[in-house]
């Protein structure tokens, strides 16, 4: 009967106690939870008051204008921006079906022993440090690229055709599409990877029932296991896009650097990343420095909308 | 005859689409291979003890990147020990406290978003944050900009194994009488801390290679200095200015450099990959 009491007394206290560590514990990790949420929240608000000095200088100018003139103290985003645009754009064109092709390979060709291997080469790929890329990029791809690529391209072109135009530029392997064959080569990987585990998500049954009405490998990618992770697929592309869009190192060596709109796939450029790497460490002046940060802040603009729309895709197909 | 031409349509599509899986996947092991052996073969020649004993030179003289690695190290150290205590923490409560509430659909969601934000702009955040106020670039404000990087990784890879292990072992636990926190100290993080461990590694391999962060943090120095309060040398950015210098000397420095660090980025990538188990086949 004691014993009976006692422990019937001793069980509150001892939850009481427990209680008492385990809202600190909830309280301590929820505040870690919170500190992310604020990271975010003040990388924004700290980007807009940083900003603020060009915007309001400049006004809707500083988005139209692709004047950059640290001289003269004028500053417009428009180079830099569709520099950014048009070297992502090329970038995903290029890594997209290689990207799918390895993917595919990994799933479903490659013999099971080897799987592991490739698997683990293509993430190391995607673990090369994007400063190595950038010099790999500038001092081997690029001369190999000038003379095979360029050089050919530029003296097949007809004088006065449009094919001339977009490929003029000074033949040194520097340019938009240098740089977007080594984003294509950087995203690859990650591209490869989403698109991978959203194959393994199909259920055998699924592919085993178009093997069995007879389909080849090509006809159950294309008409089952493609449908299948459809929107996954749009949200592994938007994630690739959203990598490319925000790389830096690797960009800021190849591109060339120069301001103003490309005029042709050989010519030097700038991407907003780019052109924060070159020139913030040395601005010049206030309203300099306030320029390049209103560039980074449309560059999150850019970056938050395509990765938000990305981790939704993935999210919906995931979870369904 | 006539189902002769569908049906040979058909295997020439196969054989074709076949042959562009196998050569998409020799694309990308090629780039690998090309990126590792012109890093070796330009690295290597670089590598000697100086590296390791002397720091960066004046173009033409003797030096090595001694001041560089330290750097480099130290601020790793200093943002892993910050990320490791918020990303694990952070990790807990979306994957034990949050589980499927609004609150934790959000901050599971915006931690995604910051995985793959675009480093640069945390650079730029941490800027605004300390190097102006304080007038100064620093060691410090290096090591919060990694921090920041390293910290999304962690809160993932920490939700995704706390969530794997068995409620079973959650009962089993709260049936003996521990309380909730006893449960997930001593029993939830222990059995999830090989996975825990390989989250870490991941986020570590992902900022020992960043450059962009720790250019208007950090900086540079060009001698020997372990006090994180002053701007602080580091591999990245000395890659970086001497990889776009105009001295031979200088660019077999930033070789050296770019070897030694992808050498050790992809050996813990190695490592953290061989601890996890490959995904299946549902």
């Amino acid at each position: 009967m004691t014993a009976a009491i006692e422990s019937h007394e001793a069980a509150p206290a001892r939850t009481a106690k427990g209680a008492v560590f385990d809202r600190t514990f909830e309280a301590l990790c929820f505040g870690a939870a919170t500190l992310l949420l604020t990271a975010l929240g003040g990388l924004i608000v700290s980007l807009a008051i940083g900003g603020w000095p060009a915007f309001a200088k400049f006004g809707p100018r500083f988005f139209i204008s692709s004047d950059w003139d640290p001289v003269q103290e004028v500053y417009g985003a428009s180079g830099a921006i569709v520099g950014t645009l048009v070297s992502s754009a090329l970038a995903l064109l290029f890594a997209l079906p290689l990207a799918l092709g390895v993917a595919i390979f990994l799933v479903e060709l490659c013999p099971v022993r080897l799987r592991r291997p490739i698997g683990t080469a293509v993430e190391l790929l995607a673990g090369i440090p994007s400063i190595v890329y950038g010099m790999w990029g500038l001092f081997v791809f690029a001369p190999w690229f000038a003379h095979n690529v360029q050089l050919p391209i530029m003296t097949a072109a007809p004088p006065g055709s449009i094919w001339e135009t977009i490929t003029s530029g000074v033949p040194n392997g520097a340019g938009i599409l240098a740089a977007s064959l080594i984003l294509a080569i950087m995203i690859l990987p990650f591209i490869a990877a989403t698109l991978r585990e959203l194959l393994l998500t199909i259920p055998p049954a699924v592919r085993e029932s178009a093997y069995g009405l007879g389909s080849n490998t090509f006809e159950v990618i294309r008409k089952v296991s493609l449908p299948y992770i459809r929107t996954g697929a749009v949200g592994a592309i938007m994630l690739g896009l959203g990598r490319a869009l925000g790389e830096t190192m690797a960009v800021t060596f190849i591109i060339g650097n120069s301001h103003g709109f490309p005029t042709s796939i050989f010519a030097s450029g700038a991407t907003i990343a780019s052109t924060i790497a070159n020139e913030f460490a040395e601005a010049t002046g206030e309203l300099h420095t306030a320029s390049l940060i209103a560039l980074g802040l449309v560059l999150f603009v850019i970056t938050f909308a395509v990765l938000a729309l990305a981790r939704l895709m993935i999210g919906r197909q995931v979870n369904s | 005859m006539s189902a002769g031409s569908p049906r040979l349509g058909r295997r020439i599509s196969e054989v074709a689409f076949l042959a562009f899986c196998w050569a998409a996947t020799g694309v990308a092991l090629i780039a690998l291979a090309a990126i590792l052996w012109s890093l070796i073969r330009q690295g290597i020649g670089g590598l000697n003890l100086d590296v390791f004993t002397r720091s960066t030179p004046a173009p033409g003289s003797r030096g090595g990147l001694l001041n560089a690695i330290l750097g480099s190290l130290m601020m790793c150290a200093v943002a892993m020990a910050g990320a490791v205590t918020v990303g694990v923490l952070a990790g807990t409560w979306l994957s034990e406290f949050a589980k499927d509430s609004r609150y934790g659909k959000v901050v599971r969601f915006l931690n995604d978003v910051l995985l793959s934000a675009p480093s640069i702009l945390v650079g730029l955040f941490v800027y605004e944050l300390m190097v102006r106020p304080m007038k100064g670039f620093s060691g410090y404000a290096g090591a919060l900009a990694l921090a920041l990087l390293a910290v999304p990784v962690i809160t993932r890879t920490t939700e995704d194994v706390l969530r794997l292990q068995p409620t079973a072992l959650r009962e089993a636990s709260v049936a003996l009488g521990a309380p909730v926190w006893r449960t997930i100290l001593t029993v939830i993080w222990k059995s999830a801390q090989g996975g825990m461990l390989t989250g870490a590694l991941l986020a570590f391999a992902r900022i020992s290679g960043e450059t962009a962060p720790l250019l208007f943090t950090a900086l540079n120095n060009q001698f020997l200095s372990l006090d994180l309060s002053h701007p602080m040398a580091n591999l990245p950015v000395v890659i970086f200015n001497f990889a776009l210098s105009a001295y031979d000397d200088w660019r077999r420095l930033a070789w050296a450099g770019a070897l030694l660090i992808a050498a050790s980025v992809l050996t813990v990538t190695i490592i953290a990959r061989l601890t996890t188990r490959e995904p299946k086949r549902s």
